[in-house]
């Protein structure tokens, strides 16, 4: 049912949780699982000042990343890294769109009441605007 | 992408995005520019034509495309006392002569020397210029009223409040809608930006700076110039690696450098004040969908159109709202976290970026810190390296010892080396296995020699095993010199 599964993650533990949740739902139906990380305006500040070069950045980045690419590799699930630039909300909702996912799973920081109303909570965006059905991972 | 269709697409490729992120920047450069200005102890008017000259210039001829240059805090810093000292018309010379320096700088193609400039030194100066505008504020609390006071606090609780409402419109610019309204219906009779400066609505004109071209002019101007040169293109080229990793596009450096150079020069004749590029302010355009020439354009030319229309109201901006402002630039400016990750970087990582921001916040000079940074960085560099790991075993006959050398050898290890060797012990043969050592100037021949001519004084054999290839190229060019004589 689930062939096309796209997982936006932050790199947070939150996000490896959620990956769990991906491959479970990928291997119902032997799916593919790509994996979207989006780097905002303050992100690109701190990571340049904090590396030597735009090698560097990257590298780092992916290294992030890594722990959550090799489970979904190691549960025999063909995944693809995205690294995307942006606002993290409406970046992920227009790469899902365009790509035609069947499913977009996300994990949620679980922010208590007046965090989510400071800083505004993504999975919230990605869920009401994403096409396809989308799985919020508390 | 042929030429014609690159200019094409970084002038028009994003028409309606570049032209809103231009206007919303321009409206955030405004107060800005004229807060600068003040600091730097001119009329907002040489930041207000700085800022425009640049963005404008800097959209034709920049290297970085949806990047914002405009005037700056880390420039106003640097010219505190010039200006203090010396006046307007030797602060604009020494604007053309920052242009001159950047613009060869670029011509030389030296933009690739800001990798020799340490991260640690960068977060130093960042974190420096944070601070430096937080405290150029004070000078606008002493001797204030609670109403003053109230008015920042107000100021900053809009900045900070207002997004998780609507992002919709700039929350700076509201707040200082806010606060100027409330001062000027109220009556409060608290400071503005009029107490300090006048606000001219009339373009700027080509003038020369008013100074005597001789030799003095140049010794006086010259340090500050260099200074500036310096600070701006750091501040530029930083700002430049950002918005390449915001848009995922290249920039060309040394275009920019010769870019930044042209558009200080020009300031300079207009009566403008030196600036560089701005991370806030790409920040916000790249965020506000701008990533092409024309938003830069269109913040400079928005700018001075709000300055020629509304200069009136402009000057009724209660110096409150403008501190509050600042107090804002100087929290999003400052590294937060490198405070965090402190106790995690490198002991030496830390001491760079602490020294570098002490420095600046003691001597009131950005280039200061940056220098002192790099020297910091390059001796705890040569310190880190030049520990030379020295293991020996002999064979089990005791007629042979083996000495293994790890690591590199110049000028700054090499005391530390021979210190290891033991000369006395009664044995045969020396070898010595340099399989995991590099051999890099006449310091390490030196040694090397030394040590050889010391074992042969007690009638031991030295041998190596293991040099490197460009190791023992340098060996054989140089080798024996340093030796006694007669062997």
């Amino acid at each position: 049912m689930y062939n096309k599964i796209l997982l936006a993650t932050d790199g947070s533990e939150h996000s490896i949780r959620a990956a769990s949740h991906a491959i479970s739902l990928a291997q119902v139906d032997n799916g593919m699982i790509d994996i979207v990380y989006v780097v905002d305006g303050e992100t690109s500040k701190s990571d340049v000042l904090h590396s030597v070069d735009k090698y560097e950045v990257k590298k780092e980045r992916e290294e992030m990343l890594q722990p959550i690419k090799m489970k979904i590799e190691s549960a025999g699930i063909a995944s693809e890294l995205h690294l995307l630039h942006g606002e993290p909300g409406p970046t992920i909702v227009e790469f899902a769109n365009e790509n035609h996912y069947d499913l977009v799973v996300v994990g949620s920081r679980g922010l208590n009441k007046l965090q989510t109303l400071v800083i505004g909570s993504v999975s919230h965006k990605v869920m009401k605007r994403v096409d396809c059905p989308v799985l919020v991972i508390k | 992408m042929n030429r014609v269709e690159k200019i094409k697409y970084e002038w028009f490729g994003n028409v309606r995005g570049d032209v809103l992120a231009g206007i919303v920047v321009a409206l955030a450069l405004i107060p800005e520019a004229i807060a600068f200005s003040i600091i730097a102890g001119v009329d907002p008017m040489v930041g207000l034509y700085a800022s425009f000259c640049i963005s404008v210039i800097i959209a034709f001829i920049g290297g970085r495309p949806g990047m914002i240059s405009a005037a700056t805090g880390a420039m106003a810093l640097l010219m505190v006392s010039l200006v203090a000292d010396h006046g307007l018309q030797y602060l604009l010379a020494a604007t053309i002569l920052t242009g001159i320096l950047q613009f060869l700088f670029g011509v030389l193609k030296l933009a690739t020397l800001i990798k020799f400039v340490p991260r640690s030194v960068m977060i130093g100066f960042v974190n420096a210029l944070a601070i430096m505008i937080l405290t150029s504020q004070f000078q606008h609390f002493k001797g204030e009223s609670w109403i003053m006071y109230s008015m920042v606090a107000l100021t900053l609780a809009i900045i900070y409040l207002l997004p998780m409402v609507t992002k919709a419109v700039p929350s700076t610019l509201v707040a200082i809608i806010v606060v100027t309204a409330i001062a000027v219906f109220a009556g409060l009779g608290i400071r503005t930006v009029g107490d300090l400066g006048n606000i001219t609505s009339q373009l700027p004109v080509f003038m020369l700076p008013e100074i005597p071209l001789t030799f003095d002019t140049l010794m006086i101007i010259f340090p500050y110039s260099l200074a500036l040169a310096i600070v701006g293109l750091l501040e530029s080229l930083l700002t430049a690696n950002i918005v390449d990793d915001m848009t995922d596009t290249g920039s060309n450096k040394n275009k920019e450098s010769r870019g930044q150079g042209i558009a200080n020069i020009v300031t300079g004749f207009f009566g403008g004040m030196a600036g560089c590029a701005m991370i806030g302010q790409s920040v916000i355009n790249v965020k506000s969908g701008g990533n092409g020439r024309l938003s830069s354009l269109v913040a400079g030319v928005f700018l001075m159109f709000l300055i020629i229309a509304l200069g009136g109201i402009v000057v009724q901006i209660p110096m409150a709202a403008l501190a509050g402002v600042m107090i804002m630039v100087s929290i999003s400016t400052f590294d937060w976290s490198s405070l965090r990750n402190l106790h995690k970087v490198p002991r030496t990582d830390a001491i760079v970026m602490i020294a570098t921001v002490i420095t600046v916040v003691v001597t009131h000079d950005l280039s200061k810190g940056v220098l002192l940074g790099v020297l910091l960085s390059a001796i705890f560099f040569a310190a880190k390296i030049s520990k030379v790991k020295v293991k020996s075993y002999a064979t089990t006959d005791g007629k042979k010892k083996i000495y293994q050398v790890d690591g590199q050898i110049f000028f700054a290890s090499v005391n530390d080396m021979v210190e290891k060797f033991d000369f006395t012990e009664s044995i045969n043969e020396v070898e010595i296995d340099l399989t995991n050592a590099h051999l890099w100037d006449d310091s390490a021949i030196g040694a090397l020699d030394k040590i050889e001519t010391k074992f042969e004084q007690n009638h031991v054999k030295v041998k190596y095993k293991g040099l490197n290839a460009e190791s023992r190229l340098l060996k054989r060019k140089i080798g024996g010199l340093s030796k006694a004589s007669g062997h």
